[in-house]
């Protein structure tokens, strides 16, 4: 089966986010196919590298950067909702005159266009939230 | 431009039924207004789009929003033009409605109330269900 995700909530808050790095990982081991995650509300909290949690707890957010590497999955923040909560890249810094970016590896900012381009592509969109 | 013009600019893939299922008062947290901003870059994409209103979600269609003392910016009147982005299938859960006291004058936009039952056949239609 294609899958389109979406995560709406931001890690280390909702078990939202947990839960669909789990069901992900699950679906790839079970064969399927992940058309695209992408990334909405506190779900853009994701995306920042600069998460760092206490050593015996999981980091989530280097969980998703290695996934997306590993399986070449397409991983994409909204930038409407990364811009008002300070998750940015490198040509957004700069439009914005910010003095660094913050997105991790494995992860893009685009519009929400890609989520419902995602969802009329995938057969099953998820949706992982409050 | 003519209207042949017009015609194919249309997009011409599969067309699928999309249901926004709006579940959250208007101001407390985003949710509601950042589902507006989805519903409104989806209809670009011309779908067959359907909007529900249930549990506090109610509130977003809710008449006489003020707030201005909490420095929120009031987005319901984009409900109203939802009309001219072909956004015309508004449900409201009759429930939820009837729980908080609300009638169908009480809100912004023509809409159609519907039991529990109906919302679960007309999710039971959908192909995208996104719900926030």
């Amino acid at each position: 089966m294609k899958y389109a995700i979406l995560v709406n909530e931001g890690p280390y808050t909702h078990q939202a986010a947990d839960t669909a790095y789990q069901f992900a990982k699950a679906a790839l081991n079970k064969g399927h196919e992940i058309y695209r995650i992408f990334f909405y509300h506190s779900g853009v909290n994701n995306g920042t590298r600069f998460t760092s949690p206490p050593q015996d707890d999981r980091d989530l957010v280097q969980g998703w950067s290695h996934m997306a590497q590993e399986n070449n999955i397409d991983m994409v923040v909204c930038v409407a909702a990364a811009q008002r909560r300070g998750i940015i890249d490198k040509d957004e810094a700069n439009r914005h005159g910010k003095d660094c970016d913050n997105l991790a590896p494995g992860f893009r900012i685009s519009g929400l266009g890609q989520l419902i381009e995602a969802a009329i592509q995938s057969d099953r969109l998820m949706v992982f939230g409050d | 431009m003519s209207e042949d013009m017009f015609e194919d600019d249309e997009y011409q893939g599969d067309i699928k039924k999309f249901m926004y299922v709006n579940r959250k008062a208007p101001y407390g947290t985003i949710y509601a207004l950042e589902s507006l901003e989805v519903v409104l870059i989806g209809a670009a994409f011309d779908q067959d789009v359907s909007l529900v209103f249930m549990d506090d979600g109610v509130y977003q269609l809710k008449k006489g929003q003020d707030t201005k003392a909490t420095e929120m910016k009031n987005f319901s009147p984009t409900y109203r033009a939802l009309e001219m982005y072909d956004v015309e299938k508004l449900y409201v859960s009759q429930d939820s409605m009837n729980e908080r006291g609300l009638t169908e004058e009480d809100l912004i936009v023509p809409v159609e109330l519907k039991s529990a039952d109906q919302l679960a056949e007309l999710m039971e239609q959908q192909d995208v269900i996104l719900s926030f």
